[in-house]
């Protein structure tokens, strides 16, 4: 691990890339290739309830949601993971045990990340200790714009170590990030730093993922693969709410860094409201007609 | 450098355009002063589907005496629509506009059965960008005078138009819109191939209840286009095709008062920096050369790439090309369709063999191709120069040959080492970098951090030996009117 | 003893220089009254040649001169012009034009090449369009310099009707070989001297004495040159010259006009027709 020369990073053309995300968007799946790409998408989805108000019991309901998503409909794979706060990790790893859901935990005074290195690596910690499989932190959204960049990475560096065998996802929250310039030397930082997975939001701001800012960040992967071998993981998160879009991610997943990457290990959807979605369609796959929610429960 | 997985693992099930809704006749016959007429050569021609081999219609066949009858319309004709109020001559055209958006989806899916370009392309450039055509040009027909300070602008005449198959409808629209907006009348001879979406715009025309005669379309091969060419009531030629056709008919027309435009042939240099925005560019170079399979006269076919970047734009592009799907022109997913003719892919075939006799190192993406059909897939030629054929002819086809450049005025000297000047790209994130190189660079059209890109408000024209005359725009004016 | 007055040779005026011409050969220049005037240079193809290796090494430095710069040059072309008015009327009676016409026609041709220099930064403005284009890109298109202009000039006009071709093309950055008036040649070369006095750059400007018969088609058909221009009614010189501009789709421009007198023959239209529309295109997202 090293610090990334920031003079070779590559810069963005915006509307190149506007352009290319066009193209996976108007990409048209349909049949048995929609059934896999659904199936994928299901097993994908960080399953994430993240508010003030979450409790014990919601976090359970999430957790039964999570292994138990729709009985109707037969051979369908789990979510990947299940996503809290750290105060209630302990209690998402008691619902999940004997599945093999993950629980994953933000951390680093998520989300805005405003603390001291030392609250963050307590933070880190904590969850790790409470049981999370997975730890998704935030970025010094603030110090990245000042142009502290060695700040940036060292933070990330020693919560990657705070987190001991567990994954480290790191949020760039690229809705506060400005350019895509931005969004693409930030994932170089993250990445080079330690991150096992990068993530585009917290959710609590806006815009949240979006195709062109993922782009850019599978972008930074695949270059980081061409130079290393390693394979780093991806993480939208925020806004995808519709089967439609998460093909569309997918889309542009397959055609990026291709098969490799098709699976809950190196891609995730941060998402509540996705998992409903997709399984509507496949139940309207398998029946034929179009459905509502009300037959999908929402937990 | 590790290798990504981009086999196509995850196969998009086919996604057909469907063809339920198209109409079309068995037999098409000629357009001349407002109605379907039979051809007096009584011959007729195959229009065939070139991804299937299946012929889709029969194509009448115009001679020398249905010509003459077309050009005396239009001359009947022009006495009328060059004295009609400019507003109203306006009105037409922007009907015609609105006729073709109305029909879009069904002039998409003909232009990709007859030329078999994808349907995303037909659908998302040629059709709207030719409805935009007509549009543009609608609203200037009654304020020419605002165009050409100090002059009063008159119309030519009959103008003779002989368009290629790359744009079959797209094509139609450069042409018939600038110069019926500017009071001319014209016959207008689609190419051989791809005959089938002029003659549906004819039928448009005949429905927007245009005067008989402004417009005619005849159909038939290059000895039909030579009886338009000579014949003597034509008063302006226009044509887009290749360089050679283009220099013959220059020299029969010479000597007369025929005034001419000519886009002809080009070999476009695509120009990456090391300072480019590398994703971006590959993107860009897959445009330039891949699309419309490369039938395109603007394409980025030699391409420039700095030394220092070389191998990573290198692999980057063949990624790329993994992941572009060659198949059925009526698929919405796919990339790159089929080769226009069979003729066309003979041409193509025996540049990519001179390339390997030459000594240039091929790169061929895999892709599965149906026995039937014209298939060529996305082709690179590495380990080429200047003195390669494939460098300095044109091949139109999805094949572009690599070289890579260490400084500026290398590049710079490289690129305009060529007969052609019509189109060339520039990829750099430096602006005075942009700045130098479309200055320096002998090319109509410079596509600075992008490629390909059209627009009815755009001069679009070549220096040198791709033609001269502008079309779209203002500029595009100039050529259907004088100024005496 | 009355003194002999010392005559003038004539020579052509290639990249600066004023050579004979490589092939030895002359014709005679007469008056009207069949007295000999001068002996003018019979120029080959091979001094065409060497005009358009002249005029192409110096066409991109002259190009990109400054707008202001290439103003300037054509202004103090007309300041030499002035100074030598005396010089070029009695060249013009010589060849038959009464003292009112010979004034005239310096006196325009000074006006005219003033004319032009105050366009020198102004034509691109009224050439230019910036394009609203439908995507997310800024869009314009610019007059640029087509090249090597080779230009047939008038016979008539010796004088006003070669500063009124030649001055729009090389304000805009061209360079050119010129053909001079085959009736009265001698003021062509009087007025090279003027050229090589003046600020302009070696070999922007070529001028040749010589037989349209034996030249045109080399003018015409030398693949280096851009451009030609021709000026005249001969329609089968006309024809030929079409003929063999194909070879390289060389811009083919006429000029029919008679009266070089007339103002209507000063526009910046002559400037934009040896000018090519170059458009360019880039993205505005950032």
């Amino acid at each position: 691990m090293s610090f990334p020369d920031l003079l070779k990073i590559p810069k963005i053309d915006k509307l190149g890339v506007q352009e290319i995300v066009n193209r996976f968007c108007k990409r048209s799946i349909k049949t048995s290739a929609k059934k896999h790409g659904l199936h994928l998408a299901l097993s994908m989805i960080d399953l994430t309830t993240l508010e003030g108000k979450d409790t014990t019991d919601k976090v359970r309901r999430l957790c039964y949601k999570a292994s138990h998503l729709h009985n109707s409909l037969q051979g369908l794979p789990n979510v990947a993971a299940v996503c809290v706060y750290p105060t209630l990790v302990r209690v998402a790893k008691k619902e999940l045990e004997g599945t093999k859901i993950n629980v994953a935990s933000v951390a680093t005074a998520f989300p805005s990340g405003q603390s001291t290195l030392d609250v963050k690596l307590s933070d880190t910690k904590f969850a790790v200790n409470e049981g999370a499989d997975e730890v998704d932190m935030v970025i010094s959204r603030g110090k990245f714009l000042a142009g502290e960049y060695n700040f940036v990475y060292d933070e990330i560096a020693a919560v990657k170590e705070a987190c001991g065998k567990a994954h480290l996802k790191v949020i760039l929250e690229t809705g506060e990030l400005d350019t895509l310039d931005n969004v693409r030397k930030a994932s170089d930082i993250a990445i080079y730093a330690g991150a096992d997975f990068i993530k585009t939001s917290t959710g609590k701001i806006s815009p949240a993922a979006t195709m062109p800012v993922t782009f850019v960040m599978l972008n930074a992967i695949k270059d980081y693969y061409k130079k290393t071998g390693i394979k780093i993981g991806m993480k939208p998160a925020g806004g995808i709410s519709t089967a439609k879009i998460a093909l569309q991610y997918l889309v542009m997943l397959n055609e990026t860094l291709g098969y490799d990457w098709m699976n809950k290990d190196l891609f995730r959807f941060g998402a509540s409201s996705l998992a409903n979605d997709v399984l509507m369609q496949l139940q309207k796959q398998e029946s034929g007609y179009y459905q509502s929610l009300d037959y999908f429960s929402k937990d | 450098m590790s290798k990504l997985n981009l086999s196509k693992t995850w196969n998009y099930a086919a996604a057909t355009e469907s063809t339920n809704h198209i109409l079309l006749k068995e037999k098409y016959d000629l357009f001349i002063n407002g109605e379907f007429v039979k051809s007096n050569s009584k011959k007729y021609f195959d229009t065939i589907n070139p991804a299937t081999d299946e012929v889709i219609a029969k194509i009448s066949e115009a001679n020398k005496k249905d010509i003459d009858l077309a050009v005396k319309s239009a001359k009947i004709a022009f006495r009328r629509w060059s004295k009609l109020k400019a507003k109203e001559r306006g009105k037409y055209i922007f009907r015609i506009a609105r006729m073709i958006q109305e029909r879009a989806k069904e002039f998409a899916v003909i232009e990709s059965m007859d030329g078999g370009k994808p349907i995303r392309e037909s659908r998302d450039v040629d059709i709207p960008l030719a409805a935009n055509h007509f549009f543009y040009y609608a609203g200037w027909a009654d304020k020419l005078e605002y165009a050409f300070p100090n002059k009063t602008p008159k119309p030519l005449g009959v103008a003779g138009q002989i368009i290629p198959w790359n744009f079959p409808l797209l094509m139609a629209a450069w042409k018939i819109a600038p110069a019926i907006a500017c009071g001319n009348t014209v016959v207008l001879k689609p190419a051989e191939t791809t005959s089938l979406t002029a003659l549906k715009l004819a039928e448009i025309i005949q429905e927007s209840g245009l005067p008989k005669g402004v417009v005619n379309i005849v159909t038939g091969a290059g000895n039909t286009g030579a009886e338009i060419v000579n014949h003597p009531d034509i008063d302006k030629i226009a044509f887009t095709g290749s360089t050679n056709v283009g220099k013959l008919i220059q020299k029969s027309i010479s000597g007369t008062k025929k005034k001419s435009t000519l886009e002809l042939g080009g070999k476009g240099a695509n120009i990456i920096f090391e300072d480019a925005a590398i994703d971006q560019a590959v993107e860009g170079i897959v445009n330039a050369i891949f699309f419309n399979q490369g039938h395109v006269c603007c394409a980025g076919s030699r391409l420039f790439v700095q030394e220092s970047v070389a191998n990573i734009v290198i692999e980057k592009l063949k990624d790329r090309m993994s992941s572009l799907i060659v198949g059925n022109p009526l698929d919405k997913n796919t990339d790159i369709g089929a080769i226009n003719s069979k003729e066309q892919l003979a041409t193509i075939n025996k540049y990519i063999k001179i390339g390997q006799e030459e000594g240039g190192e091929i790169y061929q993406s895999k892709c599965s191709i149906s026995k039937k059909g014209n298939w060529c897939p996305p082709t690179l030629f590495l380990n080429v120069s200047q003195s390669h054929t494939i460098v300095q002819e044109e091949i139109f086809g999805p094949v572009l040959a690599i070289q890579t450049f260490r400084t500026i005025d290398e590049v710079i000297e490289k690129a305009n080492n060529t007969p052609f000047g019509l189109s060339a790209g520039v990829w750099t994130e430096k602006g005075s970098k942009i700045f130098k190189l479309t200055q320096e660079l002998n090319a109509g059209v410079v596509w600075a951090n992008t490629y390909n890109k059209f627009d009815p408000t755009s001069p679009f024209g070549g220096f040198k030996e791709s033609g001269f005359g502008r079309e779209g725009g203002l500029h595009g004016l100039k050529a259907y009117l004088k100024f005496e | 003893m009355e003194r002999i007055d010392v005559l003038k040779t004539y020579k052509i005026f290639i990249g600066g220089k004023f050579p004979r011409t490589e092939s030895g050969r002359y014709f005679h220049v007469k008056n009207d009254t069949g007295e000999l005037l001068a002996n003018m240079c019979l120029s080959s193809r091979k001094d065409f040649r060497n005009a358009v290796v002249a005029a192409r090494k110096v066409q991109k430095s002259w190009e990109s001169a400054s707008a202001l710069n290439k103003g300037q040059v054509l202004y103090r072309i007309a300041e030499m012009l002035e100074g030598r008015k005396s010089q070029f009327m009695d060249e013009l009676m010589m060849s038959g034009s009464s003292k009112i016409a010979a004034k005239k026609e310096v006196e325009q041709s000074i006006d005219r090449l003033i004319y032009y220099a105050g366009w020198s930064d102004k034509f691109q403005q009224i050439f230019s369009s910036v394009n609203p284009v439908a995507s997310s890109h800024f869009n314009f298109s610019v007059p640029q310099a087509m090249g090597v202009v080779s230009v047939i000039a008038p016979n008539k006009f010796s004088l006003l009707g070669l500063v009124s071709v030649v001055a729009p093309v090389i304000v805009g950055g061209n360079t050119c070989i010129v053909l001079s008036s085959e009736e009265n040649p001698m003021v062509s070369i009087s007025f090279a001297e003027v050229l090589n006095t003046s600020d302009v750059p070696h070999g922007v400007v070529n001028i040749l004495t010589g037989k349209r018969k034996e030249l045109i088609s080399h003018f015409a058909s030398h693949k280096d040159v851009n451009a030609i221009i021709y000026c005249g009614h001969n329609n089968k010189e006309l024809n030929e010259i079409e003929k063999l501009s194909v070879e390289n789709l060389k811009r083919v421009k006429i000029y029919k006009r008679k009266n070089w007198g007339d103002q209507k023959n000063q526009s910046p239209y002559f400037i934009e027709r040896s000018q090519e529309i170059k458009t360019i295109w880039h993205p505005t997202e950032v």
